[in-house]
């Protein structure tokens, strides 16, 4: 068996144990983007260098010390986390050149931990989309069927961990952007709670929405993973003063009185019925091993990708805005005037996807739409809010599916927007509530995988993270898709 | 017809906090370009806003001292708007819910109070400035300027004329000043004001069509922008013309303004709330504890000048107007012991010539509130002349000296001594029979002359109450 195929716990064993070395580690998943990635295109930038150069340190300072149990562990980052030195692109020709002079505070905490970064992971275009289509760069294919999406925005981050090119990975999850990807590429992704991780250095996309989180191949890789990121920052407002639990340690897969709360909103016409199928039947080997299954209403749903695509495209517009060919980044070359400098830069810096979403965010805050868009949207997302609350008086967890359907042909929606964004129903209202969940595989359709969402209450990632790993302990931790 | 001119004023005041409203930057003018920045406050993608705190208890302070409302609970929002000294590409401002709403300010108007409302008072962070470099093709921008604090008040179209806006004005800033919340330093943009002015035919009750005018960067500035704006409005009037709602740019030194923008080519900022901070929130104690920290403010002051210590209108609005000065007359008043008239006096002439000459601080003078005291009391005793007080006045400034060696080393001490002078006057007398005749004759100006040798035998030091009355005795005995 290859160094690159095992997981995060199993490495971090074997690292301490002396049994491989970072360096050895590092290189074998180097060579597995090497010789996976032309088909998958999960990478955007690989630096080689540097990770192996990281590893030997580590090495060098396990001989000296106790090192943090993913020391030494290679990650990816997706490319719109902020990585000092390191390109940051946001797979956007607008930012085809930026490196930031600063890091992220996930980064300054996935290196106090001397993990060693692999590279940079493909993405939908500023995190905007659901398939990784709409990268400037290149596409990603699904580890599971090249001629499959991986899901998106951060479709190279589950793609890389499904293929084995990185043991795990951060993305970022704005509505949807880590579950669907998780759920297509069968590997596990968790969104934590609005404010569990600081945003700082994650270049915005809608900043009451967006969130990093991680991605492994199981479900105790994510656990310790979150571990490394969760946790307050000074230099986020809207993250949450509190204290973590060591979520490894207390991973726990009984499920004994859990109460599993069943939506029906959620098993609707839009939702595939093999899909359905295998949620449900997930579910019921959970009720089986002692949880309890609970119905339950979310009414306002129908409502929810509405008033997400509102909002998002609002603070869109807005967080875009600094993209304007002045300080950094793509700049036009031939211009006459001010106006026309910042008019041809963003016309050719941004793809279709990013300008529909700044001209949709643009319109619901002009004058005159305001209340008839932003703020009944911002209406809606205090109803849904008051849903869950109401349904979480009755049940622990929320059990959906990630995705209505499984991996969808790369460009079989890419005409249709409206198509393309209905594929984040499931997906969004945990956003607009600031909820965590988790998707974990749950089985095959038609041999691609497909995702049990978890939604739980504020704060209850060790909740998700256990019932998730009792789904885990029924189906099987994920290993490296041959491609 | 006559007509009447409204005018309403929105003015920034750049706040005094240590460092920026959203980072740690330093908050300081004149350094060198693009120093005082970092990723935040120059917008670079991914970071992210905190709030100073300080920012909201400056400008709730600002809100006590014009007998505003404080709403304790309230958010920030964003300005949208593209500029390349705005790296974001937005303002964070406040829009619909300011922290202060619903106060007023009393300005004097020839010799009579007037009220001024202020709409309403929001913190918001400051742009960068373009610079234009003529060795450059093109322009360069300093970010040193992005996110400092401002304060934005906003009045009612309540002035009446460019006086009444000037002494509007010199209110607020002498309150700024007062409360110490900004430098008030017109030169470093400091302060800056936007004007609307709108006229309307005396006796009417609804205003007429408003015209803001940007770029007005000075207090004078604002009273010439406010007069050629509204006789430019009457005389379109006159001539039949309508007025629009237009944005206009006043060009000092030109003295005339031109035409920025149309109603119809107004932005839209698209103002929405600012995701990333919280809802500010203060709570009611707090509130209160910063109405109660407040000092006594400039009409107060002025009142109890008036009233308490009998300065005239004038006196008290000249001192009450500066604060430095203001100061050093209320440590002198409180320290007692010579009259609130010599006090005055002083702070406004000798001291107010020093400040202003040297443009300092007096309290990075040498003089302080005992020495001044000092100095008077001497005088007002018949200790010394008021000459010898000036010169000792120089000494400490120029040297710090000591006030009783001075005296000593320069021989200042007065002569009252009726013989002592009267010997002197008999001597300048005999010296001077022209003038003695002169006077005899009829021409009583040869009074000031004989007074003025008999000071200049005594080298400055005879009393020139007490010398002119003995000069008076011998001319008419």
């Amino acid at each position: 068996m290859e160094l690159y195929e095992y997981s995060a716990h199993e490495l971090s064993k074997m690292l301490s144990e002396k049994k491989c070395s970072s360096e050895e580690l590092t290189k074998s998943v180097l060579d597995r983007a090497a010789a996976t990635d032309e088909k998958v295109g999960a990478y955007l930038t690989v630096c080689a260098e540097e990770a192996l150069k990281k590893a030997r340190e580590v090495d060098e300072k396990r001989a000296k010390e106790t090192l943090h149990p993913l020391a030494g562990i290679p990650i990816g980052i997706k490319d719109n986390i902020s990585t000092k030195g390191l390109l940051t692109t946001c797979a956007s020709k607008m930012l085809y050149n930026y490196v930031p002079p600063f890091d992220a505070f996930v980064m300054k905490k996935v290196n106090a931990a001397d993990m060693v970064v692999t590279g940079k992971l493909n993405m939908d275009e500023f995190a905007m989309g659901s398939s990784t289509e709409n990268s400037y760069f290149k596409k990603t294919h699904n580890p599971h069927n090249l001629d499959c999406v991986p899901g998106g925005s951060s479709g190279g981050s589950a793609a890389a961990v499904a293929a084995g090119s990185a043991v795990i990975s951060l993305g970022s999850d704005t509505g949807g952007s880590i579950r669907m990807p998780a759920s297509y590429c069968g590997v596990v992704g968790l969104k934590p709670t609005y404010g569990s991780v600081s945003r700082y250095g994650l270049v915005a996309f809608a900043s009451s929405l967006d969130q990093i989180g991680p991605f492994g191949r199981n479900v105790t890789d994510t656990a310790m993973l979150y571990g490394v990121i969760c946790g307050h920052d000074n230099m986020d407002a809207t993250s949450a003063d509190r204290e973590y639990p060591d979520f490894t340690a207390l991973l726990n897969s009984d499920v004994k009185g859990l109460k599993i709360g069943i939506p029906e909103e959620y098993y609707g016409d839009g939702v595939d019925n093999s899909v359905k199928e295998t949620v449900m039947n997930a579910v019921k080997e959970l009720e089986k091993q002692g949880a309890q299954i609970v119905n339950i209403s979310l009414p306002s749903t129908g409502y929810a990708l509405n008033a997400y695509y509102i909002i998002s495209s609002a603070e869109a517009s807005s967080n875009l805005a600094r993209f304007d060919g002045v300080k950094y980044g793509y700049r036009t070359e031939n211009y006459d005037s001010l106006i026309d400098m910042y008019e041809k830069t963003r016309s050719e810096g941004f793809g279709d996807e990013v300008k529909r979403r700044i001209m949709l965010g643009t319109f619901v805050l002009s004058s005159g739409f305001f209340d008839a868009y932003y703020k009944k949207a911002k209406l809606v997302a205090i109803e849904i809010v008051k849903e869950f609350n109401a349904a979480f008086e009755k049940c622990d967890v929320i059990a959906t599916p990630a995705t209505p359907a499984t991996a969808f042909k790369l460009g079989e929606n890419i005409g249709d927007p409206t198509k393309m964004y209905a594929a984040d129903i499931c997906t969004v209202t945990v956003n607009i509530a600031g909820l965590p969940a988790i998707s974990v595989p749950c089985g095959r359709v038609n041999n691609m995988p497909v995702g049990l969402q978890f939604i739980g209450r504020k704060f209850s990632e060790q909740t998700l993270l256990n019932a998730a790993l009792a789904v885990e302990n029924n189906y099987g931790e994920a290993k490296p898709v041959n491609v | 017809m006559e007509y009447e001119t409204i005018v309403g004023l929105e003015v920034h005041a750049e706040l005094n906090t240590k460092t920026k409203i959203y980072c740690n930057c330093k908050n300081a003018f004149g350094l060198e370009v693009n120093t005082q920045i970092c990723p935040i406050c120059t917008g670079m993608p991914g970071t992210l806003p905190t709030l100073n705190e300080k920012v909201v208890e400056y400008a709730v302070k600002m809100g006590h001292a014009t007998n505003c409302s404080i709403n304790n609970v309230c958010k920030q929002d964003r300005k949208n708007y593209f500029y390349p000294d705005l790296p974001k590409a937005y303002q964070i401002s406040q829009a619909d819910i300011p922290l202060c709403e619903n106060g007023y300010v009393e300005i004097m108007m020839n010799g009579e109070e007037k009220r001024i409302g202020i709409t309403r008072i929001h913190i918001e962070e400051d742009a960068g400035k373009m610079l234009h470099n003529d060795a450059f093709q093109g322009s360069l921008v300093d970010f040193n300027r992005c996110g400092v604090p401002l304060i934005e008040i906003v009045s009612e179209p309540d002035m009446r004329s460019s006086a009444e806006a000037k002494a509007y004005l010199d209110t607020l800033k002498s309150i700024l000043q007062y409360i110490d919340i900004s430098d008030c330093k017109m030169q470093e943009g400091s302060i800056r004001c936007d004007v609307n002015v709108s006229v309307r035919p005396k006796g009417s009750t609804e205003f007429g069509k408003r015209v803001e005018m940007k770029n007005v960067n000075s207090f004078s500035g604002a009273m010439r922008a406010i007069d050629y704006e509204a006789n430019r409005q009457i005389e379109a009037l006159e001539r039949g013309e309508e007025i629009y709602q237009e944005t206009r740019r006043w060009d000092d030194q030109k003295g005339m303004n031109i035409l920025l923008r149309s109603k119809e080519d107004a932005q839209d900022y698209r103002y929405f709330p600012e995701p990333d901070l919280t809802t500010i929130y203060m709570p009611l104690e707090r509130v209160e504890e910063l109405k109660n920290s407040l000092p006594e403010l400039p009409n107060a002051k002025i009142k109890r000048y008036v009233k308490e210590l009998g300065l005239s209108q004038v006196d008290a609005e000249l001192i009450a107007e500066n604060l430095p000065r203001c100061r050093l007359f209320d440590e002198c008043i409180k320290l007692g012991g010579c009259t609130a008239k010599n006090v005055s006096n002083w702070v406004l002439a000798d001291v107010s010539k020093y400040m202003n000459e040297t443009g300092k601080d007096i309290a990075d003078s040498n003089l302080t509130a005992e020495k001044l005291v000092k100095i008077i009391t001497l005088i007002e005793s018949g200790k010394i002349s008021n000459n010898s007080g000036k010169i000792i006045f120089e000494e400490i400034i120029q040297n710090n000296a000591d006030i009783d060696k001075v005296i000593e080393e320069k021989g200042l001490v007065q002569i009252s001594d009726d013989s002592a002078i009267e010997k002197l006057v008999n001597e300048v007398m005999a010296a001077n029979q022209k003038s003695v005749d002169d006077y005899r004759g009829g021409k009583t100006n040869a009074l000031g002359f004989l007074v003025g040798q008999c000071m200049k035998a005594s080298k400055g030091q005879a009393n020139p109450a007490k010398c002119k009355e003995l000069v008076l005795k011998y001319l008419n005995g």
